[in-house]
This record gives C-alpha cells, structure tokens and sequence, in this order.
C-alpha cells in the first residue's frame, strides 16, 4: 500500500517578507511565533517588524464543539472501562450503542451549531455564519462516515439486515439534508411493496426472502413487458426504479441527491440480499455511474468508497488527512480498537495507530485552559508513550494560581509523578520567595521536600524576628509537625517558636528545658546564640519558681563562656554579657542551697 | 493555519531571537538595537511588554529563559563579545500596577575574545548552568553555585572546538543513564571536509566534558542545532540546520567493561534529509514532544516536519510572508480561517468544499443567504 504525499498546505502571513527576506520563529504553547528577520549577519536591517502568533486549530476554542469534546471525553473513559473478561464477538451489543452514543453527540452538537446560525442575522457576522456552516457540513460529513463504519464494521450486518442498515443510514443522511426531497422520497416509497419484506425479525431465512423476492421481481417485469403502465408515463418510471433500472434511476439524480443514496436504492431494487463482500464492486459502479467523467471524486467521496471497500486502514488515513483536528479520527479507531478490528484488518501496527491517534488529539487539548484536563485521561490510556507525553505536558501547564497548581499537583500525585510534584512545588515556593511570601515559600517548599530551601526560608524567618521582634505565619510553624524534621533550620525555628509559646503561656520549666535542649542539640544556627542566652536570663531571673537545676545552670554557664571565647573581639553586647554571668551565679547558688536542702 | 494575533514588537533595527518562557505566559524578544523587551501574556490573550532596556554594546544574538525553578532568568549573548545574565526583581506595588517590571544585570561573562553566537541554560537536573558558544571557537560552561545569589557564575569548562561555532545545544535528557551531554555547531567557511557537528560528553571520572562523536558526514556550514526531547528513549534525536535539514539518531553502544572510561561510543544513522528549502536553513526547532520540527530557510519559509506512525517523516505545512506591506492597524483579535488565506484550497477545507458544491447544503443554509 502506497503513502500517497499529500500537499502541505502554505499559510501566508500578511504584512511579512517584503522588507527581509528570513522568517525567525518560536514553538509556542498551541501556536508558533513567526516574524521577519535576516538570519545572515551582515544583511540589510530594517526595524519595527511584528511578532505574528499563528495558530493551527481554532476548534477547541469553539463554546459550542466544547460539548463535543466534553461529552466525547465522557464516552471515551467509559469505553476504556470496559472489562476484558468478556470476549468481543459478546460485546458487541455495547460497542453498538458506544457507537450510537458518539453519533448522538455529533448530532447535538450540529443541532445547536444550526441553530446557532439560524438565529445570528447580523450583518458583520457573515463569516462567522459561514464558519458555522462550515463545521456544520464537516460534522455532517462526520456523521455519515461515522454512522457507515458502524454499520459495516461495528455492528457488521450480514446479508439481509445490511441493506436495511444501509436503508436507514441513507434515509437519515437524506432527511437531514433535504426536507422536500424527504417528502419525495416517501411518497415514492416502495413500502407498499414491502409487505413481503419481514426480514429483520427472522422469522423467514434469508434464502426464503430471495425466492420470494424475486418472484415479485418478476411479476413487476411482466407487469412491465406487458404495458400495462404504458398509459402512466409516471406510474411506468416508477415501476422501471422498482425493478432496478439504473437509466431510470439516474434520470431522477437530483432527488437521489448523492451516489451512495443511488447505490443503496439499487441494491434495494435489484440486490436486497446483497452480501457485505460484494458491496465494493456496487459502490465503484454506483459512483461511476452516478458522477459525471468530469467531476472528480470529493474527499468524502473517497473515504465511503475505502468503507465499501472494508479497507479501514484507507478509511482512517484519509479522514486524518481531510478533517483538520483529530477528534473524529482517535475515537473512532479507539472503539474499532476496542471491537478488535484494527488487527483482524492486518494492520499489525494496529495499537500503535491507535495510540499515535489519540496521542496527537490530547496534545492538541493541552494548550486550553480547561480542556487541558480531558487530556490526562486520554495520556492514562495510552500504555506507551502516554506517562511521559503527560509528564511533560503537565509540567508545562501554567501555574497562574495556587489553586490551579494544586490541581495539577493532585493529578501528578494521582500518577506517583515525584519530579513534576517537586518541581512544580519548586517553582512556586521560589515565587512566594520572588515575593516575599514566607508562608507560602515555606509551606511549597515543605511540600517540595527541599531542604536546601526550607533552610533558607526558615533563615529568613529568623532575621525577621530579630529585626522585628515577633514571627510571622504564626500558624504555619505552630503546625508544622513531623515536617519539621525536613532541615535542621527549619526544626530550629519550629522548636524556638514553640520555646515563645511555652513562656507566653507561663509554662517556664517546659519553657526553660526546651531552650537548654535547643543550645545542646547543636542545632541553633550562632547568629542565635545570644539570643537564646538573652532569652535564658529571665527563666534564671525567675524567683517563685526553680527552673534550672544546678547542672543545668553549670550546662548554662559553659554555654555562656563558650559563647564568649568565640566571640571575643566581636561586636558583643557586653553589658548584656556582665547581666547572664550575675544571673547565672545566682541561680547557680539557688540551686545549690535547695537541693542540697532536705525537705522536711 | 492562521495567524491569530500581531504583536507590534517595536524594536528599532532587527530582531535576532523570540523566545517564550517555560510555560508560555511570558516572551522575550531581542535586537540589533541592542535591547531586548519582556513580554506578558494576560488571561484574555493579548501581549504587553513589561520591560524593555539596553542589554549590549551590540546586536543581541540569542536570548533564553532560564527554568522557573531558579526564577525568572534571563541570558542573552551579543556581538559584543559578552553574554550576560539577568533577573527580574519584584518591584513596588505602584509598578506592578502600572504592569512594569524591572530586570537588573546579575553578570556579564566577559571570557569570549569574539561574538558569543549562542547561549543555552543546561537542563534543569544540572542546577544552574549555562554555555556560550563564540566566534572564537569556544564553548564556555558556567555555573551559579548558590542559586540564590546569581551575581557568582563560576566558568567550569572551556572547550576549544577548533572551528568558529555559531550553535550550540544541550541533551534535556535527566535519565541516569545519559551524563550531560551537549552539541555543538559550526558555520566555519574556512575549513572544508571536516565534520561540522560536535558532540560532547560529562565525565564523572575525569570531572571533564570529551569529545563523544563528531559527525562527519555533515561538512557544510551549521547554523543552528537541536536535540529532540528525550520522551523517555534509550537513543538520542539530533536535528541540524546546514544546507538542508537533517535529522541523526544516536544510539549509545552498549560498552564493555574494558572500554569503561572515555566518553560513549555512538551509532549515527541519518533518520531524515530534506533539501525543500532549496538553500541554506538557518533555524531548526522541536515542539514539546519532539512530535514536530520546525525549520526555516533562505526560501524565506517555515517548515513543519512530522513523522507518521511509521516513522516516515513528511513536511506537513509552510509558513511564508505574503511580501505585502505591513498595514497600519495592528490586529489583536482573532482572524476568523478564511480559505482565500492560504495560497491553496487547504485539504482540510475539502470535506467542507463540498458543502459549497451543494451537495450536503442544509436548507438552513440557504434561507440564511437568501434573506
């Protein structure tokens, strides 16, 4: 099977390329920057050029196709949900109606893109009614092709059942597109006829039918040969269509409206047992028949004939090629999929087609701003590439607000995405730090497990509170829990809040136990520890109750002169200094005496 | 296609490079005017420029965000022999108001004796790092130890390649099983027959990048160079822009314990050649997912490049200027996809041309145009 090379098609854009010759560009979130240039240095230049933003797909910006994309998605996860255990030829009942979900879809949304048009009237609006014409007659187009491959691979009705199948499926194509013709068509309808035609509910087989068949045929042709209609030119043409007479047929092409209605009401007429194998020797034929030489045959033309013809792969090949998302042609080779049929057509890369598909229609989702969502379930079902297609998809999703970061963390969670959790919890810690938010810096860092940062905030946090005297995001560090153990800064500043909170609660023995644990657990970064030795003075100062025993004065004092040695001939507070060494001596005493007091 | 919106990016001379941020909210755009500008997207779609200065003593080459991981990097490289960091600093509130930020210089590397031709930042896995590329046939790896204070860079590795360079391009692979590894291009019109395209490689041992491969089938000049993101593969995606484009494949060979030190050892395989722009390409670029690369030549034309599921690569669409004089107004709002656009009745139109052949009209259709 030959790839056929079809065209590029060559954008313009406006207002470019006269000046300098090159044109720069840029990959872009959904679209690509182009603007002019000269790639060769020593070029002529010129200056104020515009940045173009040009875009591929404009349909998921559509509010109406948004249903269509919303409800589809819908569709599709269920389709995924479906269990194996059930083997395919037993599954088909519900492929069938999956199928006729999807079309009922497509028809809504066509329904409301109609009326959509019908009710818009203003003048300056015409192209925008045009376009809405346009999707229109692509969704309609959609639906034809849709509802055939149903019939004939989904549902895939034997001889009998296909033509009426295929009955139906023209009758409702021709009721949607022409009323009047409708009209025609019934009154020219062959159901009078029809009282042999009792096939569908099995009550007579398909061999008992064709006799029967064609014995009627062949009272109409005697009827015929007869002239017994020679008076009713009408009633003879009628009779001549009855019977199967292509001539006939065709002189009437303007009520059959399309070759497929005239190959359907041939095979009605002369072929109503037609088998599916033989249909695409009919379809050519009609076609030929139907078209002038001189017409080409249309994209759409091509597609039913490679449906006729039961090569899918065509089928899918040229609806990729002719419709401009992929929406139509992901899902459905997702449910032919499903229905086994990719590899029962020797496409041996059947899965793989598959998955390229519905890979290439989420990516395009991505780039919306709420759509983007929909595409995570279609990444989770495409076992190869899907991870890491939405790994770097959901990394790149803009985080505008912490609520929609939170979502998006909650889907990489959701997939054990450890890197994109922490990268993400990176960028915006690193945001609230650009932005002074210590809160927020600390608690996304928390959650980042990055204890390089959470040391960092947790630094910043303490030269606050010795500018400021007090500590800010009080909730946050009185909550920190286990979390605090994350960087030892960070259990510092955890710790030495908690030391505040103890004292202003009057709770001074816990109070003075935490602050002697603090200086002793060599956690306390040194810019601290003055302060913390400040912050001991008035636990030794304290008179009605006994804090520090005598060991931990003696702990205390060490402390102290070791504070000293290294900071001699710094910058100390000296007279705070003189204040620690008499209040430590006196505790020391203090303590001294009562314990050495027995009590009585 | 289309074009959904135009930016009037007014820059006084050329511009050289348009590069957006990590997530597509912000662009930077640089200039022979020696400036570059930043831009805003808002919610509704539409481009505002938040800052604009005099970044060089001379045109502005490249220009490139950093991850924003580090924050809001920028780097830029210049004729004037220096690259230099920069990094917006959150401003007063009345600034934000009026949309104005402000960047201020954190270094300027001063190491190159030519033009520094490019500058990329190294994946994010590596911490902070950056390399130029000059003139002068050196590339330069810098690194910002304390992310936190961007004023120290420290030049961590100076690669003599021995020909003028004018690209350069890191493999964004993380995975443990690739080192870091970067590629390098060079326009040099001096020397003839000798491979254009190098590929380094870090070595933990050594603590030194070597040479891994140079491909020397590629012998014209290269003008920009571009490893595809790595989605996970063992092998690696090259695309390099010289007097077509090319697309190699890198395979690393599976090395045995003898041959343990010293850089990877590659099989090369030419995946794609496409000689359409009929000239020199001057820029090739991937999308995300490596699903699409973009190329733009002499022939004044972008071109997409797609490979189907059968990995056979096929251009599927050009970007080329009408060569019509800009008009006056600029246009901010969507351009409604109107066939007469494209130079060819656009395939994706032809379900729906036959709509207007009549044949699948709705009678809704022709009420509305009849009134």
């Amino acid at each position: 099977m030959e790839e056929v090379d079809v065209e590029p098609t060559t954008t313009l854009i406006p207002g470019v390329g006269l000046k300098q010759k090159h044109l720069g560009f840029e990959w872009g979130p959904g679209d690509i920057l182009v603007y002019e240039t000269n790639f060769r240095p020593a070029g002529e230049r010129s200056g104020c050029p515009s940045v173009h933003v040009v875009r591929k797909d404009e349909d998921i910006y559509s509010p109406i196709l948004r249903k269509l994309f919303n409800e589809s998605h819908h569709i599709f996860v269920g389709l995924q949900n479906i269990t194996e255990d059930v083997p395919s030829k037993n599954k088909k009942p519900q492929f069938v109606s999956i199928s006729k979900n999807y079309r009922s879809v497509i028809r809504a949304c066509m329904e409301e893109l109609q009326h959509v048009a019908g009710v818009t009237c203003c003048a300056h609006l015409v192209l925008f009614v045009l376009r809405l014409h346009s999707q229109v007659s692509i969704l309609l187009a959609t639906e034809l092709i849709w509802n055939l491959c149903e019939v004939l691979f989904i549902d895939a009705a034997p001889a009998g059942c296909l033509l009426l199948h295929l009955l139906d499926w023209v009758r409702l194509h021709k009721a949607d597109v022409d009323e009047k013709a409708k009209e025609v068509l019934q009154s020219d309808s062959p159901t009078n006829h029809l009282a042999y035609w009792d096939v569908p509910s099995g009550t007579q087989t398909l061999t008992e039918f064709d006799m029967k068949w064609r014995h009627w045929h062949e009272e109409c042709d005697r009827c015929l040969q007869d002239k017994s209609f020679a008076s009713n030119p009408h009633l003879e043409t009628i009779c001549k269509i009855l019977l199967g007479d292509e001539d006939a047929m065709l002189e009437h092409k303007e009520l059959l409206g399309t070759w497929y209605h005239f190959l359907v009401s041939r095979l009605l007429f002369s072929h109503p047992t037609v088998k599916p194998a033989e249909l695409h020797y009919y379809a050519k034929s009609s076609m030929d028949m139907f078209l002038d030489s001189r017409s080409v045959p249309e994209p759409l033309d091509s597609i039913l004939l490679a449906a006729f013809e039961f090569d899918l792969h065509q089928v899918i090949k040229d609806c990729s090629i002719a419709l401009n998302n992929w929406w139509f042609v992901a899902h459905l080779t997702d449910l032919l999929d499903h229905c086994k049929l990719l590899q029962s057509h020797n496409l041996h890369f059947g899965s793989n087609l598959r998955e390229f598909l519905v890979l290439e229609y989420a990516s395009g989702l991505v780039s919306h701003h709420s759509l983007w969502q929909l595409a995570v379930d279609y990444f989770d079902h495409c076992p190869e590439f899907g991870r890491v297609y939405l790994e770097l998809q959901l990394e790149r999703v803009p985080l505008e607000t912490e609520r929609k970061a939170l979502k998006v963390l909650r889907i990489c969670e959701q997939r054990h995405m450890t890197e994109q959790v922490r990268s993400i919890c990176k960028i915006m810690a690193k945001r609230a730090l650009s932005n002074n938010r210590l809160g927020s810096a600390l608690s996304w860092s928390i959650r980042a497990k990055d204890a390089g940062f959470a040391t960092l905030i947790s630094e910043r946090f303490l030269q606050d509170y010795c500018t400021r005297g007090s500590f800010s995001d009080l909730d946050l560090i009185d909550n920190l829990g286990p979390a605090m153990l994350l960087s030892d800064r960070l259990t510092f500043l955890g710790k030495y809040r908690e030391f505040h909170r103890l004292y202003g609660e009057n709770k001074f023995t816990e109070a003075g136990k935490l602050l002697l644990s603090l200086m002793t657990a060599k956690i306390a970064p040194r810019s601290f520890w003055m302060t913390l030795l400040t912050d001991a003075l008035p636990l030794l100062e304290q008179k009605e109750v006994h804090i520090y025993t005598h060991t931990h004065t003696h702990t205390l004092s060490i402390k102290s002169c070791v504070f000293v040695c290294v900071f001699q001939g710094e910058d100390v507070e000296t007279a705070k200094l003189e204040l620690l060494r008499l209040a430590l001596a006196r505790n020391l005493a203090m303590a001294i005496v009562k314990e050495g007091t027995v009590e009585a | 296609m289309f074009v959904a919106r135009s930016i009037a990016a007014d820059h006084k001379d050329l511009i050289h490079d348009v590069s957006y941020d990590f997530h597509g909210r912000r662009m930077a755009t640089c200039s022979s005017d020696q400036s570059v500008k930043v831009w805003d997207k808002s919610d509704s779609g539409e481009w505002h420029c938040t800052a604009s200065w005099k970044t060089h003593s001379g045109s502005v080459w490249r220009v490139t965000w950093a991850h924003p991981e580090f924050g809001q990097v920028l780097a830029s490289c210049s004729f004037d022999r220096t690259a230099a960091v920069w990094e917006e600093i959150v401003g007063e509130s009345n600034d934000k108001q009026r949309g104005l930020s402000h960047w201020i210089k954190r270094t300027t590397l001063v190491d190159s004796r030519t033009s520094v031709t490019d500058v990329k930042f190294a994946p994010k896995h590596m911490g902070l790092v950056l390399a130029t590329c000059s003139a002068d046939g050196v590339v330069r790896i810098y690194e910002a130890p304390d992310v936190m204070n961007l004023s120290q860079w420290s030049l961590q590795h100076e690669i003599s390649c021995k020909l003028s360079c004018s690209c350069i391009s890191w493999n964004p692979s993380s995975s443990r099983a690739h080192p870091p590894m970067i590629s390098v291009g060079s326009d040099d019109n001096n020397v003839t027959y000798s491979g254009k395209v190098q590929i380094y490689e870090y070595n933990e041992n050594t603590r030194k990048y070597a040479k891994a491969e140079t491909l020397m089938t590629v012998t014209d000049p290269v003008h920009d160079i571009a490893f595809a993101p790595n989605l996970g593969r063992s092998f690696h995606v090259l695309a390099i822009a010289t007097k077509d484009v090319r697309i190699f494949k890198l395979v690393p060979l599976r090395r045995d314990s003898t041959t343990s030190s010293g850089p990877t050892k590659f099989e090369v395989q030419l995946l794609a050649q496409f000689d359409s722009h009929n000239s020199q390409v001057w820029r090739v670029s991937w999308n995300i997912t490596s699903t699409l690369l973009a190329s733009s030549g002499d022939d004044g034309c972008v071109r997409l490049w797609k490979a189907n599921y059968m990995d056979n690569w096929k251009c599927t669409g050009i970007l080329r200027g009408d060569g019509s004089p800009v008009n006056g107004s600029s246009v901010q709002g969507l351009a409604l996809n109107t066939p007469g656009s494209s130079g060819a009745p656009t395939p994706q139109n032809s379900v729906a041309g036959a709509a207007s052949a009549g044949r699948y009209e709705t009678s809704k259709k022709t009420n509305s145009l009849s009134s």
